[in-house]
Order: structure tokens, then C-alpha cells, then sequence
């Protein structure tokens, strides 16, 4: 064989090189051949504790100062969450329900007006009859940033005009005695 | 001694050699073309799926957010696929007797998960990161096209890598604000270019993005 030949032929062979190409890794929830069950994501063992589960304890028992950014987390995280069934003012004619999931009651119920907020905290966690639970969805201190919001909605429908500031008594087409 | 070669020899000597050149210049153009077609890319091809999850019913039509399912995304590096459970927050209720659903049913009840074909997917070699782009604004629909339109999943843009270093480059025409990524609809935002002009650049300047630092090798190869 001739040496241009020779030369070509290694330069086909090289193009055969992928070395980059080619760099398994196991991402999360994807199958995996290594384990019994087929999954890469393998469940702790029984009675393994979080590293971070005091904290989460703790953000769970303890309820956060009423602030302006725990009201918008909390809008947020009920719009993400809790909007599809609530609806956006929280009377329960949600999307889903119009499909035939049953009705949720109304935040504005006198009932759930007057839980402690620590209730909608522990709906959350634990769920409630066919609303199936959040845990795994909504992080401890996100849960308070919701009942915080919820609290506010609640408080929408109740507030004298006499609370408003000027500007929105103004916006609102009031006059400004209130 | 006769004549080895005849007189029309050095012709289709010629011939030859363009006919060659014309062959490896097509092959190569038919390579980069196929690199670049959506057969190779899958950019629009729907992927069946063992249940037949549609998110213009879900998103467009039930105006379900993503991080509802996909509720890694604003903390890891990949969004995450919805567990059998999410499917049944709702689907305990409706839909209840549906053929179409027997699979997520079958799977609630054993325990295995859905096996659901991957449609947005970079090689294992890249490292890809949602939390980073998400808390600096850059919109789901972006890289997804709109899937709330979408009735079977398909990829939306070609996950080349000439794709992702062109938005490093220059990332501020695609800054959105953060706490709207999950918008899918931006026309307002695109009608009124004028109102808008500043902000991704006083962004990039806001959260110190360094496009140098963004096309370097090692930030998706490591
Ligand atoms: C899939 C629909 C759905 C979603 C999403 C949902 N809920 Fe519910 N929720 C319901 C239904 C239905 C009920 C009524 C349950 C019953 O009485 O069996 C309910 C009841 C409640 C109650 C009242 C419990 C009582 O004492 O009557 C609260 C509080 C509540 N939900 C809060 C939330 C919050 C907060 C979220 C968001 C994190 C949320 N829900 C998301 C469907 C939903
Ligand atoms: C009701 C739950 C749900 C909601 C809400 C939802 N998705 Fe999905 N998504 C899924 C499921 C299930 C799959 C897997 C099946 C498929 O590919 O269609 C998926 C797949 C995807 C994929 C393809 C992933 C892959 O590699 O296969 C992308 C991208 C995606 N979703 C983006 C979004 C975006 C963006 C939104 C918000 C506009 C959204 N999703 C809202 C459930 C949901
Ligand atoms: C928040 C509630 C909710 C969640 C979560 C949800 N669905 Fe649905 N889904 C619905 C409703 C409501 C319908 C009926 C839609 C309609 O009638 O327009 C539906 C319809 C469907 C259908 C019927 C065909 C269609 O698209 O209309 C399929 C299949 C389906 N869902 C699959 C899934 C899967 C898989 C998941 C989990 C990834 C899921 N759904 C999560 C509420 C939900
Ligand atoms: C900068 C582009 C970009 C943005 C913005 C983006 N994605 Fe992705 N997404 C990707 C890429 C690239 C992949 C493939 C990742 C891989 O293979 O590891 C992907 C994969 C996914 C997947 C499937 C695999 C996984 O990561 O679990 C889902 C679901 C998804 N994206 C949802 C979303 C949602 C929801 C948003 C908006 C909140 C979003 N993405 C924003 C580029 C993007
Ligand atoms: C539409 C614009 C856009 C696209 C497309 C895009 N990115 Fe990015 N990417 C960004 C922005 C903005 C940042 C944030 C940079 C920062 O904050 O320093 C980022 C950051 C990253 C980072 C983290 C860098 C670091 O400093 O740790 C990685 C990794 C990354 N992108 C990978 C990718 C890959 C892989 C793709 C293609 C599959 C891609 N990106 C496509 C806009 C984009
Ligand atoms: C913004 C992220 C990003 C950066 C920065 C980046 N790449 Fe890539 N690279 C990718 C993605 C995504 C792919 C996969 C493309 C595909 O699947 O077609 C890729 C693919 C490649 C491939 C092809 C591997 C194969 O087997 O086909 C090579 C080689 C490569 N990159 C080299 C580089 C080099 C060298 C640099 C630095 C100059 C670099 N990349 C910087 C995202 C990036």
C-alpha cells in the first residue's frame, strides 16, 4: 500500500474517534441497570433523617413575621399552586373544579375566616379529604407564605374603605373623606 | 509502441476529478444539512408518549403553571418530570374511569414510574442548568417554544451548541423579569420594543453576567 492511501485510511479511522461523544452519566430519574428496581434515584434506607430536617422542623413549627416579601412569595406560591382549583380570589371556582373535580369551600367561608392560620399550614402538609397533600410541592416556609396570603385575601373582602390608604381610596373611585 | 493513452484521456481524466470534487462537496453539504435538519435536531417532531399527557389542555386550557409538575426547576439543575402522584392530585377525581389514563392509574398503584420518551435532551457531556437561567429571567418559552400550544411534546429549538452561545453572547434581548418565566405569551412585551430597551441591559449589568465568562468551554463542558 501506498503511503497517501495509508494516510487516508487513517484519517477515516480517526473520524471514527468520539471520545467526547461518548460520556454516560446517570441524571436524576433516569432508569439505570445497576440497581433491582431499574431506577437511579434510589430511595434513603428506612429511618434515614434529612441532613436539613431540623430546619425544615423548625421553619414548619415556627410562623414567620407578616412582611411584604412573605406576601409576595406567598401570592406566588398559591398562584402556582393552589389557583387551579381556588381560583385566583379564593372562592373555590377553579379551572379544575369546572372540569368535575369537587367544589372546594370558599376562603371566604365564616369557618375558615376565623382558623388560625396554622390551619391552612397543616392543610397544606397533610392535605384535606380529596385535596391530596403538598408536602412534597410546597417547602415549610412557603407553606406560612401562603397562609399569609391567603389571610390577605381574606382580608380584601372584609376592609373598610376607612384602612385604604388615600391613593387607593382615589383609585377606587371613593371620595376622599372615605 | 502503441499509445497507452488515447486522445480523449486527459478529458475524462478531468472529468473524474470534477465529477470526485462535485461528490465530496455534495456529501458534505448533504452532512451539514442533515446536522442541521430537523430529522437530526428533532426541532417540531412530536414523540408518542405511553399516555398522551397534552399541555395545551393542561397549561392553555386548565391555566396550570409549570412549576405546579415541573417543581425543580427554579432550584436544581434539571426541572423534573412530574411524579405519578401529581398526575393524581387531579386524577383521582377526573377523568376517573378514562382508557386513556389506565397507565398513570396502573402506576399509582404499583408504585413504578411512568417511562415517559424524553423530548428536550442535551448530550450526558454538556451540563445544562435550569435554576441559572430561570432567577436570571430567561423565559421557559425561549428554549421551549410554546408548549402550552402543544397537544404532544416536541422540541422547540435545536439543542446545538451554536444555539446556546448564541444567546451567551448577548443575553440581554432575552431577559425577561424573573417572577414571569413561566409566561408564555410575550407579544405585549415584543410590541413595544421602545419601552423595554434598557432593561436587559441594566440586568446583565444588575445580576454581573460576563458573556466572556458564558462561552467559555468549561461553563458546559467540565
Ligand atoms: C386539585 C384541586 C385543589 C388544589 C390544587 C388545592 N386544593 Fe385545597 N381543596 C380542594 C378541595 C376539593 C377541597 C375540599 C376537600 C374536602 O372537603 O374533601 C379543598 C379544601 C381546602 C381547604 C379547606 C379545608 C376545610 O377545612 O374545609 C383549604 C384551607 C385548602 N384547600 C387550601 C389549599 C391550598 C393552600 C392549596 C395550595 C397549596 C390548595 N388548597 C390546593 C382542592 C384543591
Ligand atoms: C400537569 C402537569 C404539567 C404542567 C402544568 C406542565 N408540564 Fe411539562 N411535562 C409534563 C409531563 C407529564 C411531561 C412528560 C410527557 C411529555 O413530554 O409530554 C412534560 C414534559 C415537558 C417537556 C419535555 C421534557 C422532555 O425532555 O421530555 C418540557 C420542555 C416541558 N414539559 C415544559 C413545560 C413548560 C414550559 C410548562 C409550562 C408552560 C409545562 N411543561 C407545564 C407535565 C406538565
Ligand atoms: C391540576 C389538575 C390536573 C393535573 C395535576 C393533571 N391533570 Fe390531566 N386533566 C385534568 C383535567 C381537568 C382534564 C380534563 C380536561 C378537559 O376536559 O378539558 C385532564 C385531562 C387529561 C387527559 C385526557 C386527554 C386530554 O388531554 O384532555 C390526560 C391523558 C391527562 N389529563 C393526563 C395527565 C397526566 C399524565 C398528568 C400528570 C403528569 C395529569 N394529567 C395531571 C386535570 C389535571
Ligand atoms: C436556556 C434555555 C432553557 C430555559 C430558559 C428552560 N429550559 Fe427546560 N430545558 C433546556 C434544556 C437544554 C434541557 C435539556 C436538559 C438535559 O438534557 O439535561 C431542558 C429540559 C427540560 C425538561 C426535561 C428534563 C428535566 O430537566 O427534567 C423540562 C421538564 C423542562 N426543561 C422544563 C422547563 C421549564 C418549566 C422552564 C421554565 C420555567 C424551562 N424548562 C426553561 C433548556 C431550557
Ligand atoms: C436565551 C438565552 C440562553 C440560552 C439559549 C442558553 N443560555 Fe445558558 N445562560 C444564560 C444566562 C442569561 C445565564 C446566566 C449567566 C449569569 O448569571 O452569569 C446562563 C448561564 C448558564 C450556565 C451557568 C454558568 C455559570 O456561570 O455557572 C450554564 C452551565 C449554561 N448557561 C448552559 C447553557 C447551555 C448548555 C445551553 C444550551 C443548551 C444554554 N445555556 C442556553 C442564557 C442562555
Ligand atoms: C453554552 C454552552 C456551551 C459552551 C460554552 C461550549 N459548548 Fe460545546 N457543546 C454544547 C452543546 C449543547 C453541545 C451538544 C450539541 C449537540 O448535541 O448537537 C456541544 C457539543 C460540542 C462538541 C461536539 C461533540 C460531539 O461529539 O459531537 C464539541 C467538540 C464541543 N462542544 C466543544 C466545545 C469547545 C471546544 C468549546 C469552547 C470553545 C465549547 N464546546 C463550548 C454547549 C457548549
Amino acid at each position: 500500500m501506498s503511503w497517501p492511501l495509508l494516510l487516508c485510511l487513517t484519517l477515516a479511522l480517526l473520524a471514527g474517534c468520539n471520545e467526547m461523544g461518548s460520556q454516560p452519566r446517570y441524571d436524576n430519574a433516569e432508569p439505570s441497570a445497576l440497581f433491582a428496581d431499574g431506577k437511579v434515584l434510589q430511595a434513603p434506607p428506612e429511618g434515614t433523617v434529612a441532613q436539613d430536617q431540623p430546619q425544615r422542623d423548625r421553619a414548619l413549627s415556627n410562623r414567620p413575621a407578616m412582611s411584604a416579601a412573605l406576601l409576595k412569595r406567598g401570592q406566588e406560591r398559591y398562584a402556582i399552586n393552589c389557583v387551579p382549583c381556588h381560583d385566583a380570589a379564593g372562592d373555590g371556582h377553579g379551572t379544575v373544579p369546572a372540569r368535575g373535580f369537587p367544589q372546594p369551600p370558599s376562603f371566604h367561608e365564616q369557618r375558615l375566616v376565623e382558623a388560625p392560620s396554622r390551619y391552612f399550614v397543616d392543610v397544606i402538609t397533610h392535605g384535606h379529604g380529596v385535596m391530596y397533600s403538598y408536602a412534597d410541592r410546597v417547602e415549610p416556609a412557603d407553606r406560612w407564605a401562603i397562609a399569609a396570603y391567603i389571610r390577605a385575601l381574606q382580608t380584601s373582602r372584609n376592609a373598610s374603605a376607612a384602612q385604604l390608604s388615600t391613593i387607593d381610596r382615589e383609585a377606587l373611585g371613593g371620595d376622599r373623606g372615605g | 509502441m502503441a499509445q497507452i493513452f488515447t486522445a480523449s484521456a486527459d478529458t475524462r481524466l478531468r472529468a473524474f476529478f470534477l465529477i470526485m470534487l462535485l461528490v465530496v462537496l455534495g456529501v458534505a453539504a448533504f452532512a451539514g444539512g442533515l446536522a442541521d435538519s430537523t430529522y437530526v435536531t428533532m426541532v417540531g417532531w412530536f414523540r408518542d408518549q405511553p399516555v398522551p399527557f397534552s399541555h395545551q389542555h393542561h397549561v392553555q386550557g386548565l391555566g396550570i403553571d409549570c412549576r405546579y409538575c415541573h417543581t425543580g426547576v427554579e432550584t436544581s439543575a434539571q426541572a423534573g418530570l412530574p411524579a405519578t402522584h401529581v398526575c393524581m392530585t387531579c386524577h383521582s377525581q377526573v377523568w376517573t374511569g378514562a382508557p386513556l389514563l389506565a397507565l398513570v392509574r396502573q402506576s399509582f398503584a404499583s408504585g413504578t414510574p411512568l417511562e415517559w420518551n424524553r423530548v428536550a435532551k442535551v448530550p450526558d457531556y454538556v451540563y445544562f442548568n435550569h435554576s441559572i437561567h430561570v432567577t436570571r429571567g430567561v423565559p421557559c418559552v425561549e428554549c421551549h417554544g410554546r408548549i402550552d400550544e402543544m397537544p404532544l411534546t416536541a422540541r422547540a429549538q435545536p439543542f446545538q451548541m451554536q444555539w446556546c452561545l448564541s444567546c451567551h453572547r448577548d443575553p440581554a434581548p432575552h431577559l425577561r423579569p424573573p417572577e414571569q418565566v413561566t409566561q408564555m405569551d410575550w407579544s405585549d412585551w415584543e410590541r413595544d420594543p421602545q419601552a423595554h430597551k434598557d432593561y436587559g441591559a441594566l440586568m446583565v449589568q444588575a445580576y454581573g453576567i460576563e458573556p466572556d465568562k458564558l462561552v467559555q468551554c468549561n461553563t458546559c463542558h467540565r
